[in-house]
Protein backbone atom coordinates (compact mmCIF):
# COMPACT_ATOMS: atom_id res chain seq x y z
CA UNK A 1 0.00 0.00 0.00
CA UNK A 2 1.48 3.06 -1.11
CA UNK A 3 1.24 5.67 1.80
CA UNK A 4 3.23 8.98 0.22
CA UNK A 5 2.85 10.50 -2.73
CA UNK A 6 -0.38 10.55 -5.03
CA UNK A 7 -0.29 7.41 -7.29
CA UNK A 8 1.11 8.58 -10.47
CA UNK A 9 -1.13 6.42 -12.71
CA UNK A 10 -4.55 7.51 -10.78
CA UNK A 11 -3.11 11.03 -11.08
CA UNK A 12 -2.89 10.81 -14.88
CA UNK A 13 -6.03 8.83 -15.06
CA UNK A 14 -7.39 12.22 -12.87
CA UNK A 15 -5.52 14.53 -15.30
CA UNK A 16 -7.16 12.75 -18.98
CA UNK A 17 -10.88 12.89 -16.83
CA UNK A 18 -10.22 16.60 -15.83
CA UNK A 19 -8.84 17.58 -19.16
CA UNK A 20 -12.17 15.99 -20.92
CA UNK A 21 -13.99 17.23 -18.68
CA UNK A 22 -12.59 21.08 -18.75
CA UNK A 23 -13.43 21.02 -22.61
CA UNK A 24 -17.11 20.51 -22.01
CA UNK A 25 -17.59 23.50 -19.16
CA UNK A 26 -19.38 25.83 -20.51
CA UNK A 27 -20.03 29.15 -19.04
CA UNK A 28 -23.07 28.00 -17.15
CA UNK A 29 -21.28 24.76 -16.34
CA UNK A 30 -18.09 27.15 -15.18
CA UNK A 31 -20.52 29.07 -12.23
CA UNK A 32 -21.93 26.17 -11.22
CA UNK A 33 -18.40 24.47 -10.46
CA UNK A 34 -17.08 28.20 -8.95
CA UNK A 35 -20.35 28.47 -6.87
CA UNK A 36 -18.95 25.96 -3.98
CA UNK A 37 -15.94 27.77 -4.14
CA UNK A 38 -16.88 31.39 -3.40
CA UNK A 39 -18.16 31.30 0.15
CA UNK A 40 -14.79 30.21 1.28
CA UNK A 41 -12.78 32.41 -1.30
CA UNK A 42 -14.46 35.56 -0.18
CA UNK A 43 -14.63 34.96 3.21
CA UNK A 44 -11.02 34.53 2.95
CA UNK A 45 -10.57 37.26 1.15
CA UNK A 46 -12.56 39.69 3.30
CA UNK A 47 -10.98 38.17 6.75
CA UNK A 48 -7.25 38.37 5.17
CA UNK A 49 -6.35 40.21 2.48
CA UNK A 50 -9.11 43.57 3.48
CA UNK A 51 -6.95 43.86 7.08
CA UNK A 52 -3.42 44.05 4.82
CA UNK A 53 -4.52 46.53 2.36
CA UNK A 54 -5.63 48.90 5.24
CA UNK A 55 -2.06 48.32 6.78
CA UNK A 56 -0.75 49.17 3.72
CA UNK A 57 -2.78 52.59 4.28
CA UNK A 58 -1.77 52.92 7.79
CA UNK A 59 2.16 52.38 7.20
CA UNK A 60 1.65 55.69 4.83
CA UNK A 61 0.45 57.64 7.94
CA UNK A 62 1.36 58.15 11.49
CA UNK A 63 -1.27 57.75 14.02
CA UNK A 64 -0.55 56.85 17.72
CA UNK A 65 -3.84 55.91 19.36
CA UNK A 66 -2.56 58.05 22.30
CA UNK A 67 -2.41 60.81 20.23
CA UNK A 68 -5.97 60.82 18.28
CA UNK A 69 -6.20 64.38 16.71
CA UNK A 70 -2.69 63.62 14.89
CA UNK A 71 -2.99 61.62 12.00
CA UNK A 72 -1.14 62.91 8.93
CA UNK A 73 -0.19 60.87 5.80
CA UNK A 74 3.55 61.33 5.84
CA UNK A 75 4.42 58.93 2.90
CA UNK A 76 7.56 56.42 3.08
CA UNK A 77 8.78 57.95 6.35
CA UNK A 78 7.45 55.42 8.55
CA UNK A 79 10.14 53.00 6.22
CA UNK A 80 12.49 55.38 6.39
CA UNK A 81 12.33 54.66 10.27
CA UNK A 82 12.30 51.07 10.00
CA UNK A 83 15.85 51.70 7.35
CA UNK A 84 17.64 52.99 10.34
CA UNK A 85 15.97 51.38 13.08
CA UNK A 86 18.92 48.88 14.62
CA UNK A 87 16.15 46.90 16.84
CA UNK A 88 13.86 46.42 14.17
CA UNK A 89 17.81 44.80 12.25
CA UNK A 90 18.33 42.77 15.88
CA UNK A 91 14.64 41.53 15.82
CA UNK A 92 15.07 40.67 12.37
CA UNK A 93 18.36 38.75 12.72
CA UNK A 94 16.55 37.00 16.05
CA UNK A 95 13.77 36.25 14.02
CA UNK A 96 16.12 33.93 11.27
CA UNK A 97 18.11 32.61 14.03
CA UNK A 98 15.22 31.52 16.38
CA UNK A 99 13.22 30.29 13.26
CA UNK A 100 16.19 28.25 11.64
CA UNK A 101 17.34 27.25 14.99
CA UNK A 102 14.60 25.53 16.13
CA UNK A 103 13.23 23.94 12.74
CA UNK A 104 17.08 22.92 12.06
CA UNK A 105 17.44 21.12 15.42
CA UNK A 106 14.02 19.88 15.84
CA UNK A 107 14.89 18.10 11.72
CA UNK A 108 18.03 16.61 12.90
CA UNK A 109 16.21 15.30 16.26
CA UNK A 110 13.48 14.34 14.23
CA UNK A 111 15.22 12.04 11.98
CA UNK A 112 17.54 10.28 15.13
CA UNK A 113 13.76 9.54 16.73
CA UNK A 114 12.01 8.23 14.03
CA UNK A 115 14.50 6.01 12.74
CA UNK A 116 15.08 4.86 16.63
CA UNK A 117 10.96 4.15 16.39
CA UNK A 118 10.95 2.54 12.40
CA UNK A 119 12.46 -0.68 14.30
CA UNK A 120 10.10 -3.24 16.06
CA UNK A 121 10.53 -2.98 20.14
CA UNK A 122 8.61 -3.79 22.77
CA UNK A 123 6.59 -1.17 23.60
CA UNK A 124 7.14 1.09 20.48
CA UNK A 125 3.12 2.67 20.40
CA UNK A 126 3.85 3.80 24.26
CA UNK A 127 7.31 5.66 23.08
CA UNK A 128 5.74 6.74 20.08
CA UNK A 129 2.75 8.63 21.91
CA UNK A 130 5.23 10.04 25.04
CA UNK A 131 7.39 11.44 22.01
CA UNK A 132 4.62 13.31 20.21
CA UNK A 133 3.08 14.41 23.63
CA UNK A 134 5.38 17.50 23.66
CA UNK A 135 3.87 19.13 20.30
CA UNK A 136 0.20 18.49 21.94
CA UNK A 137 0.79 20.16 25.05
CA UNK A 138 -0.86 24.26 24.83
CA UNK A 139 2.45 26.72 24.04
CA UNK A 140 1.18 28.62 26.40
CA UNK A 141 1.30 26.03 29.05
CA UNK A 142 5.00 25.01 27.53
CA UNK A 143 5.95 28.49 28.26
CA UNK A 144 4.88 28.46 31.50
CA UNK A 145 6.50 24.82 32.03
CA UNK A 146 9.72 25.91 30.60
CA UNK A 147 10.36 29.53 32.19
CA UNK A 148 9.36 28.41 35.72
CA UNK A 149 9.19 24.74 36.01
CA UNK A 150 12.61 23.91 33.86
CA UNK A 151 14.22 27.18 33.91
CA UNK A 152 14.07 29.01 37.17
CA UNK A 153 17.50 29.92 38.67
CA UNK A 154 16.48 28.17 42.44
CA UNK A 155 14.18 26.06 42.27
CA UNK A 156 14.02 24.48 38.01
CA UNK A 157 14.31 21.45 37.54
CA UNK A 158 16.76 21.73 34.42
CA UNK A 159 19.69 23.63 36.99
CA UNK A 160 18.89 20.84 39.69
CA UNK A 161 20.22 18.53 37.16
CA UNK A 162 22.90 20.19 35.90
CA UNK A 163 24.05 21.05 39.60
CA UNK A 164 24.28 16.54 39.32
CA UNK A 165 26.86 17.12 37.20
CA UNK A 166 28.49 20.17 39.47
CA UNK A 167 27.58 23.10 36.72
CA UNK A 168 26.30 26.20 38.74
CA UNK A 169 22.57 27.11 38.47
CA UNK A 170 22.23 29.71 35.34
CA UNK A 171 19.36 32.00 35.08
CA UNK A 172 18.52 30.73 31.38
CA UNK A 173 15.87 33.49 30.86
CA UNK A 174 17.80 36.39 31.30
CA UNK A 175 21.51 35.32 30.60
CA UNK A 176 20.91 33.00 27.50
CA UNK A 177 17.47 34.39 26.96
CA UNK A 178 17.39 33.03 23.14
CA UNK A 179 19.25 29.74 24.03
CA UNK A 180 16.03 29.28 26.93
CA UNK A 181 13.62 30.01 24.27
CA UNK A 182 15.25 27.83 21.76
CA UNK A 183 15.36 24.73 24.05
CA UNK A 184 11.18 25.11 24.83
CA UNK A 185 10.65 25.46 20.99
CA UNK A 186 12.81 22.77 20.03
CA UNK A 187 11.29 20.33 22.51
CA UNK A 188 7.75 21.18 21.04
CA UNK A 189 9.23 20.30 17.62
CA UNK A 190 10.46 17.70 18.04
CA UNK A 191 7.75 15.47 17.86
CA UNK A 192 6.57 17.32 14.71
CA UNK A 193 9.31 16.29 12.36
CA UNK A 194 9.59 12.75 14.18
CA UNK A 195 6.00 11.96 12.65
CA UNK A 196 6.92 13.32 9.60
CA UNK A 197 9.74 11.72 9.21
CA UNK A 198 8.62 8.62 10.39
CA UNK A 199 5.80 8.49 7.94
CA UNK A 200 8.82 8.83 4.84
CA UNK A 201 10.19 5.79 6.85
CA UNK A 202 7.33 3.62 6.99
CA UNK A 203 6.26 4.60 3.18
CA UNK A 204 9.60 3.06 1.99
CA UNK A 205 9.36 0.42 -1.01
CA UNK A 206 10.25 -2.87 1.52
CA UNK A 207 11.49 -4.81 -1.50
CA UNK A 208 13.70 -2.07 -2.52
CA UNK A 209 15.35 -2.52 1.20
CA UNK A 210 15.40 -6.28 1.02
CA UNK A 211 17.14 -6.19 -2.43
CA UNK A 212 20.02 -3.97 -0.82
CA UNK A 213 20.16 -5.97 2.33
CA UNK A 214 20.70 -9.07 -0.45
CA UNK A 215 23.18 -7.66 -2.21
CA UNK A 216 25.19 -7.23 0.92
CA UNK A 217 24.56 -3.13 1.43
CA UNK A 218 25.18 -2.54 5.47
CA UNK A 219 22.93 -0.30 7.25
CA UNK A 220 24.70 3.18 6.87
CA UNK A 221 25.02 2.26 3.03
CA UNK A 222 21.33 1.70 2.81
CA UNK A 223 20.66 4.67 4.58
CA UNK A 224 23.06 7.18 2.75
CA UNK A 225 21.55 5.40 -0.55
CA UNK A 226 18.16 4.94 -0.49
CA UNK A 227 16.53 6.10 2.62
CA UNK A 228 18.10 9.71 2.39
CA UNK A 229 16.84 10.36 -0.93
CA UNK A 230 13.62 8.80 -0.42
CA UNK A 231 13.29 11.21 2.79
CA UNK A 232 14.56 14.48 1.10
CA UNK A 233 11.09 15.19 0.22
CA UNK A 234 9.78 14.60 3.93
CA UNK A 235 12.13 16.47 5.14
CA UNK A 236 11.93 19.11 2.84
CA UNK A 237 8.18 19.49 3.76
CA UNK A 238 8.64 19.38 7.43
CA UNK A 239 11.32 21.85 7.53
CA UNK A 240 9.04 24.13 5.00
CA UNK A 241 5.72 23.71 7.28
CA UNK A 242 7.62 24.24 10.52
CA UNK A 243 9.36 27.74 8.80
CA UNK A 244 5.80 29.06 8.57
CA UNK A 245 4.71 27.89 11.60
CA UNK A 246 7.77 28.84 13.79
CA UNK A 247 8.49 32.22 12.03
CA UNK A 248 5.13 33.77 13.33
CA UNK A 249 6.33 31.90 17.25
CA UNK A 250 5.13 34.84 20.26
CA UNK A 251 3.84 32.97 22.94
CA UNK A 252 6.91 31.59 23.96
CA UNK A 253 8.66 34.64 23.82
CA UNK A 254 5.67 36.90 25.57
CA UNK A 255 5.78 34.12 28.15
CA UNK A 256 9.87 33.27 28.61
CA UNK A 257 11.56 36.25 27.98
CA UNK A 258 8.70 39.09 27.34
CA UNK A 259 11.90 39.73 24.67
CA UNK A 260 14.28 40.89 26.77
CA UNK A 261 16.67 41.98 28.30
CA UNK A 262 15.84 44.66 26.52
CA UNK A 263 14.97 43.48 22.95
CA UNK A 264 18.26 41.10 23.04
CA UNK A 265 15.18 37.75 22.71
CA UNK A 266 12.40 39.84 20.93
CA UNK A 267 11.54 38.23 17.37
CA UNK A 268 9.38 40.36 14.48
CA UNK A 269 6.26 39.25 15.83
CA UNK A 270 7.17 40.48 19.42
CA UNK A 271 8.83 43.87 18.57
CA UNK A 272 5.65 44.83 16.25
CA UNK A 273 3.23 43.77 18.76
CA UNK A 274 5.25 45.67 21.20
CA UNK A 275 5.30 48.92 18.64
CA UNK A 276 1.46 48.85 18.38
CA UNK A 277 0.04 47.39 21.72
CA UNK A 278 2.63 48.95 24.57
CA UNK A 279 3.81 52.36 22.21
CA UNK A 280 0.33 52.79 20.36
CA UNK A 281 2.54 53.70 17.46
CA UNK A 282 0.04 52.38 14.76
CA UNK A 283 1.68 53.62 11.47
CA UNK A 284 5.23 52.30 12.38
CA UNK A 285 4.11 48.67 13.63
CA UNK A 286 1.86 48.65 10.13
CA UNK A 287 4.93 49.97 8.28
CA UNK A 288 6.62 46.98 9.77
CA UNK A 289 4.34 44.41 9.16
CA UNK A 290 4.23 45.11 5.51
CA UNK A 291 8.28 44.86 5.27
CA UNK A 292 7.60 41.48 7.22
CA UNK A 293 5.10 40.22 4.79
CA UNK A 294 7.66 41.04 1.28
CA UNK A 295 10.46 39.51 3.03
CA UNK A 296 7.95 36.71 3.62
CA UNK A 297 6.45 36.50 -0.18
CA UNK A 298 10.05 36.33 -0.70
CA UNK A 299 10.97 33.51 0.77
CA UNK A 300 7.51 31.75 0.75
CA UNK A 301 7.23 31.85 -2.90
CA UNK A 302 10.43 30.08 -3.48
CA UNK A 303 8.86 27.95 -0.70
CA UNK A 304 5.44 27.18 -2.44
CA UNK A 305 7.20 26.21 -5.66
CA UNK A 306 8.07 23.10 -3.46
CA UNK A 307 5.15 22.32 -1.68
CA UNK A 308 3.70 22.03 -4.96
CA UNK A 309 6.15 19.88 -6.39
CA UNK A 310 5.35 17.54 -3.02
CA UNK A 311 1.95 17.78 -3.50
CA UNK A 312 2.16 17.40 -7.64
CA UNK A 313 -0.67 19.96 -8.19
CA UNK A 314 -0.28 19.97 -11.84
CA UNK A 315 -2.90 21.25 -14.31
CA UNK B 1 33.07 -13.54 12.10
CA UNK B 2 30.70 -16.65 13.13
CA UNK B 3 26.84 -16.61 12.34
CA UNK B 4 26.48 -16.93 16.39
CA UNK B 5 28.58 -13.58 16.87
CA UNK B 6 27.01 -11.62 14.70
CA UNK B 7 23.77 -12.36 15.83
CA UNK B 8 24.60 -12.08 19.41
CA UNK B 9 26.07 -8.68 18.21
CA UNK B 10 22.69 -8.11 16.64
CA UNK B 11 20.94 -8.68 19.56
CA UNK B 12 22.99 -6.62 21.89
CA UNK B 13 23.21 -3.41 19.59
CA UNK B 14 19.33 -3.70 19.12
CA UNK B 15 19.20 -3.49 22.66
CA UNK B 16 20.93 -1.12 22.84
CA UNK B 17 18.98 1.28 20.25
CA UNK B 18 16.02 0.06 22.22
CA UNK B 19 17.34 1.28 25.68
CA UNK B 20 18.52 4.56 23.82
CA UNK B 21 14.98 4.79 22.74
CA UNK B 22 13.39 4.72 25.97
CA UNK B 23 15.57 7.31 27.17
CA UNK B 24 14.69 9.93 25.12
CA UNK B 25 11.33 9.26 24.85
CA UNK B 26 11.29 9.44 28.76
CA UNK B 27 13.47 12.37 28.41
CA UNK B 28 10.83 14.06 26.01
CA UNK B 29 7.83 13.34 27.86
CA UNK B 30 9.69 14.11 31.38
CA UNK B 31 8.71 17.75 31.03
CA UNK B 32 5.01 17.08 30.60
CA UNK B 33 5.14 14.49 33.97
CA UNK B 34 6.91 16.93 35.93
CA UNK B 35 3.89 19.63 35.18
CA UNK B 36 1.38 16.60 35.97
CA UNK B 37 3.49 15.70 39.29
CA UNK B 38 3.80 19.87 40.14
CA UNK B 39 -0.08 20.01 39.95
CA UNK B 40 -0.29 17.61 42.45
CA UNK B 41 1.86 19.38 44.74
CA UNK B 42 1.28 21.65 47.76
CA UNK B 43 2.75 25.63 46.90
CA UNK B 44 6.10 24.86 49.20
CA UNK B 45 7.39 21.25 47.22
CA UNK B 46 6.43 22.89 44.00
CA UNK B 47 8.79 25.20 43.74
CA UNK B 48 11.66 23.57 46.44
CA UNK B 49 14.93 23.45 46.08
CA UNK B 50 16.36 20.15 45.49
CA UNK B 51 13.11 19.06 43.90
CA UNK B 52 10.47 17.24 45.52
CA UNK B 53 10.02 13.99 44.24
CA UNK B 54 7.74 11.80 46.68
CA UNK B 55 5.15 13.15 48.49
CA UNK B 56 0.92 13.33 49.30
CA UNK B 57 -0.81 14.05 46.34
CA UNK B 58 -3.38 16.75 46.71
CA UNK B 59 -6.06 18.00 44.62
CA UNK B 60 -6.04 21.36 46.21
CA UNK B 61 -4.92 23.18 43.32
CA UNK B 62 -7.22 21.60 40.95
CA UNK B 63 -10.08 22.28 43.10
CA UNK B 64 -7.76 26.08 43.19
CA UNK B 65 -8.29 26.57 39.91
CA UNK B 66 -11.87 25.07 39.44
CA UNK B 67 -13.62 26.96 41.91
CA UNK B 68 -11.39 30.53 40.92
CA UNK B 69 -13.94 31.25 38.14
CA UNK B 70 -12.14 29.40 35.10
CA UNK B 71 -15.56 28.15 33.98
CA UNK B 72 -16.30 31.07 31.72
CA UNK B 73 -12.83 30.87 30.00
CA UNK B 74 -13.37 27.31 29.21
CA UNK B 75 -16.85 28.34 27.32
CA UNK B 76 -15.02 31.29 25.64
CA UNK B 77 -12.42 28.69 24.65
CA UNK B 78 -15.63 25.92 23.79
CA UNK B 79 -17.59 28.00 21.67
CA UNK B 80 -14.28 29.73 19.64
CA UNK B 81 -12.92 26.33 18.96
CA UNK B 82 -16.33 25.08 18.42
CA UNK B 83 -18.17 27.38 16.07
CA UNK B 84 -15.00 28.10 14.30
CA UNK B 85 -14.51 23.97 13.26
CA UNK B 86 -17.55 24.02 12.22
CA UNK B 87 -18.07 26.98 9.81
CA UNK B 88 -14.22 26.04 8.63
CA UNK B 89 -15.74 22.48 7.51
CA UNK B 90 -19.20 24.12 6.13
CA UNK B 91 -17.18 26.36 3.93
CA UNK B 92 -14.58 24.12 3.38
CA UNK B 93 -16.13 20.78 2.67
CA UNK B 94 -17.47 22.59 -0.73
CA UNK B 95 -14.48 24.55 -1.34
CA UNK B 96 -12.29 21.29 -1.55
CA UNK B 97 -15.34 19.74 -3.75
CA UNK B 98 -14.63 22.38 -6.23
CA UNK B 99 -10.82 22.38 -6.44
CA UNK B 100 -11.00 18.70 -6.45
CA UNK B 101 -13.79 16.35 -8.03
CA UNK B 102 -15.68 19.07 -10.30
CA UNK B 103 -12.74 21.48 -10.35
CA UNK B 104 -13.31 25.25 -11.35
CA UNK B 105 -10.63 26.65 -13.67
CA UNK B 106 -6.89 27.56 -12.34
CA UNK B 107 -7.40 25.52 -9.53
CA UNK B 108 -3.52 25.70 -8.30
CA UNK B 109 -4.09 29.42 -8.22
CA UNK B 110 -6.52 29.00 -5.81
CA UNK B 111 -5.18 26.54 -3.77
CA UNK B 112 -2.01 29.19 -4.02
CA UNK B 113 -4.09 31.89 -2.53
CA UNK B 114 -5.34 29.66 0.18
CA UNK B 115 -2.29 28.50 0.93
CA UNK B 116 -0.01 31.86 0.93
CA UNK B 117 -2.61 33.11 3.60
CA UNK B 118 -1.34 30.72 5.86
CA UNK B 119 2.27 32.59 5.24
CA UNK B 120 0.77 36.13 6.25
CA UNK B 121 2.05 36.89 9.50
CA UNK B 122 -0.59 37.68 12.08
CA UNK B 123 1.37 40.96 13.08
CA UNK B 124 0.97 42.48 10.08
CA UNK B 125 -3.08 42.32 10.24
CA UNK B 126 -3.47 42.68 13.80
CA UNK B 127 -3.18 46.19 13.87
CA UNK B 128 -6.00 47.13 11.57
CA UNK B 129 -8.14 44.08 13.13
CA UNK B 130 -7.79 45.83 16.22
CA UNK B 131 -8.66 49.27 15.20
CA UNK B 132 -11.75 47.99 12.82
CA UNK B 133 -13.09 45.94 15.36
CA UNK B 134 -12.66 48.74 18.14
CA UNK B 135 -14.88 51.10 15.42
CA UNK B 136 -17.48 47.97 15.06
CA UNK B 137 -17.59 48.01 19.15
CA UNK B 138 -16.30 43.99 18.61
CA UNK B 139 -13.51 43.94 20.78
CA UNK B 140 -13.78 41.65 23.90
CA UNK B 141 -16.21 39.88 21.91
CA UNK B 142 -16.14 35.97 20.94
CA UNK B 143 -17.69 36.13 17.97
CA UNK B 144 -14.64 38.09 16.68
CA UNK B 145 -12.35 35.04 17.36
CA UNK B 146 -14.67 32.85 16.10
CA UNK B 147 -14.66 34.80 12.48
CA UNK B 148 -10.20 34.76 13.04
CA UNK B 149 -10.11 31.34 13.71
CA UNK B 150 -12.44 30.27 10.94
CA UNK B 151 -9.92 32.20 8.69
CA UNK B 152 -6.91 30.91 10.26
CA UNK B 153 -7.95 27.20 9.39
CA UNK B 154 -9.79 27.82 6.33
CA UNK B 155 -6.83 26.82 4.42
CA UNK B 156 -5.40 23.99 5.83
CA UNK B 157 -9.13 22.36 5.75
CA UNK B 158 -9.25 23.47 2.20
CA UNK B 159 -6.10 21.62 1.64
CA UNK B 160 -6.61 18.63 3.45
CA UNK B 161 -10.37 17.97 2.30
CA UNK B 162 -8.97 18.50 -1.36
CA UNK B 163 -6.62 15.40 -0.43
CA UNK B 164 -9.08 13.23 0.95
CA UNK B 165 -11.60 14.22 -2.14
CA UNK B 166 -8.94 13.30 -4.72
CA UNK B 167 -8.51 9.48 -2.86
CA UNK B 168 -11.97 8.82 -4.31
CA UNK B 169 -12.30 6.78 -6.86
CA UNK B 170 -13.33 8.00 -9.82
CA UNK B 171 -16.21 5.11 -10.67
CA UNK B 172 -18.32 5.91 -8.11
CA UNK B 173 -18.67 9.38 -8.95
CA UNK B 174 -19.79 8.66 -12.26
CA UNK B 175 -22.38 6.14 -10.69
CA UNK B 176 -23.80 8.67 -8.82
CA UNK B 177 -24.09 11.39 -11.66
CA UNK B 178 -25.69 8.26 -14.24
CA UNK B 179 -28.08 8.06 -11.87
CA UNK B 180 -28.58 11.87 -11.94
CA UNK B 181 -27.91 12.83 -8.10
CA UNK B 182 -26.92 16.62 -7.76
CA UNK B 183 -24.22 18.20 -6.10
CA UNK B 184 -25.83 18.23 -2.89
CA UNK B 185 -26.90 14.64 -2.75
CA UNK B 186 -23.40 13.97 -4.53
CA UNK B 187 -22.21 15.00 -1.46
CA UNK B 188 -24.70 14.28 0.89
CA UNK B 189 -25.29 10.32 0.10
CA UNK B 190 -21.71 9.78 -1.64
CA UNK B 191 -18.87 11.75 -0.79
CA UNK B 192 -19.26 12.80 2.93
CA UNK B 193 -19.78 9.28 4.02
CA UNK B 194 -16.56 8.22 2.22
CA UNK B 195 -14.35 10.79 3.30
CA UNK B 196 -15.58 10.79 6.94
CA UNK B 197 -12.23 9.92 8.52
CA UNK B 198 -10.87 13.05 6.81
CA UNK B 199 -13.46 15.41 8.10
CA UNK B 200 -12.86 13.76 11.87
CA UNK B 201 -8.98 14.67 10.77
CA UNK B 202 -9.58 18.03 9.46
CA UNK B 203 -11.74 19.14 12.61
CA UNK B 204 -9.07 17.62 14.86
CA UNK B 205 -6.24 19.68 13.66
CA UNK B 206 -8.90 22.71 13.52
CA UNK B 207 -9.69 21.90 16.94
CA UNK B 208 -6.05 21.78 17.91
CA UNK B 209 -5.03 25.21 16.81
CA UNK B 210 -8.37 27.08 17.58
CA UNK B 211 -7.68 25.56 21.19
CA UNK B 212 -4.40 26.73 21.56
CA UNK B 213 -4.67 30.08 19.79
CA UNK B 214 -3.14 33.04 22.22
CA UNK B 215 -2.10 35.99 20.11
CA UNK B 216 -5.85 37.19 19.11
CA UNK B 217 -7.06 35.88 22.32
CA UNK B 218 -4.16 38.50 24.19
CA UNK B 219 -4.85 41.15 21.73
CA UNK B 220 -8.62 41.45 21.09
CA UNK B 221 -10.63 40.17 24.72
CA UNK B 222 -10.12 41.75 27.88
CA UNK B 223 -12.62 40.31 30.79
CA UNK B 224 -15.84 38.93 28.72
CA UNK B 225 -14.26 37.44 26.04
CA UNK B 226 -11.01 35.64 26.86
CA UNK B 227 -10.12 32.54 26.75
CA UNK B 228 -8.47 29.59 27.89
CA UNK B 229 -4.58 30.39 27.42
CA UNK B 230 -5.15 34.17 28.73
CA UNK B 231 -6.54 32.30 32.20
CA UNK B 232 -2.84 30.68 31.96
CA UNK B 233 -1.45 33.95 31.57
CA UNK B 234 -2.99 36.10 33.73
CA UNK B 235 -2.76 33.21 36.76
CA UNK B 236 0.85 33.14 35.77
CA UNK B 237 1.60 37.13 35.64
CA UNK B 238 -1.14 37.69 38.65
CA UNK B 239 0.38 34.53 40.98
CA UNK B 240 3.62 34.18 39.87
CA UNK B 241 4.70 32.51 42.84
CA UNK B 242 1.94 29.66 42.54
CA UNK B 243 3.91 27.28 40.66
CA UNK B 244 1.78 24.24 41.70
CA UNK B 245 -1.12 25.78 40.69
CA UNK B 246 0.04 27.32 38.05
CA UNK B 247 0.53 23.55 36.18
CA UNK B 248 -2.59 22.52 37.57
CA UNK B 249 -4.42 24.91 35.13
CA UNK B 250 -1.98 24.57 32.66
CA UNK B 251 -2.18 20.62 32.73
CA UNK B 252 -6.10 21.05 32.35
CA UNK B 253 -6.00 23.57 29.54
CA UNK B 254 -3.86 21.16 27.85
CA UNK B 255 -5.35 17.70 28.81
CA UNK B 256 -7.83 18.22 25.96
CA UNK B 257 -5.90 18.23 23.03
CA UNK B 258 -3.37 15.92 24.88
CA UNK B 259 -6.01 13.49 25.03
CA UNK B 260 -7.56 13.96 20.87
CA UNK B 261 -3.66 13.53 19.48
CA UNK B 262 -3.08 10.58 21.58
CA UNK B 263 -6.62 9.34 20.15
CA UNK B 264 -6.18 10.02 16.35
CA UNK B 265 -2.10 9.80 16.11
CA UNK B 266 -2.58 8.51 12.64
CA UNK B 267 -4.76 11.79 11.20
CA UNK B 268 -2.31 13.73 13.39
CA UNK B 269 0.12 13.13 10.57
CA UNK B 270 -2.06 13.99 7.68
CA UNK B 271 -3.43 17.16 9.58
CA UNK B 272 -0.02 18.65 10.10
CA UNK B 273 1.31 18.14 6.56
CA UNK B 274 -2.21 19.55 5.41
CA UNK B 275 -2.88 16.04 3.62
CA UNK B 276 0.69 15.79 1.75
CA UNK B 277 1.60 13.10 3.83
CA UNK B 278 -1.34 10.06 3.96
Amino acid sequence: MSTSTIDRLEGSRRAARREASARAVSRAEGWRRRGPLLPALIFTVIVTQLPFLVTIWYSLRSQNLLRPGEDLFVGLSNYVDIAVDSTFRQTAWNSVVITLGCVLVAMVLGIVLALLLDRPFFGRGVARTMLITPFLVMPVATSVLWSVAMLNPTYGLFNWALGLFGIEAVDWTSTYPIVAILMALVWQWTPFMMLLVLAGLQAQPKDVLEAASVDGAGPWRTFQSITLPHLRRYIELGVLLGIIYVVNTFDQIYLMTAGGPGTASANLPFYIYQRAFLGFDIGQAAAMGVVVVIATIIVASAALRLIFRSFEVKE
Amino acid sequence: MSDVTRAYRRRTTGGALTTLTWLLAIGFFFPVLWMAMTAFKQENQAASDPPTWFFTPTLDQFRAVIEGGSAAYVGNSAIATGVSTVLVLLLGIPAAYALSIRPVEKVSDVLFFFISTKMLPVVAVIVPIYVVAGQLRVLDNIWTLVVLYTAMNLPIAVWMMRSFFLEVPGEVLEAASVDGAGLMRTLRSVLIPMVAPGIAATALICVIFAWNEFFFALNLTASRAATVPVLIVSTMTSEGLFLARLCAAALLASLPVILAGWIAQKQLVRGLSMGAIK
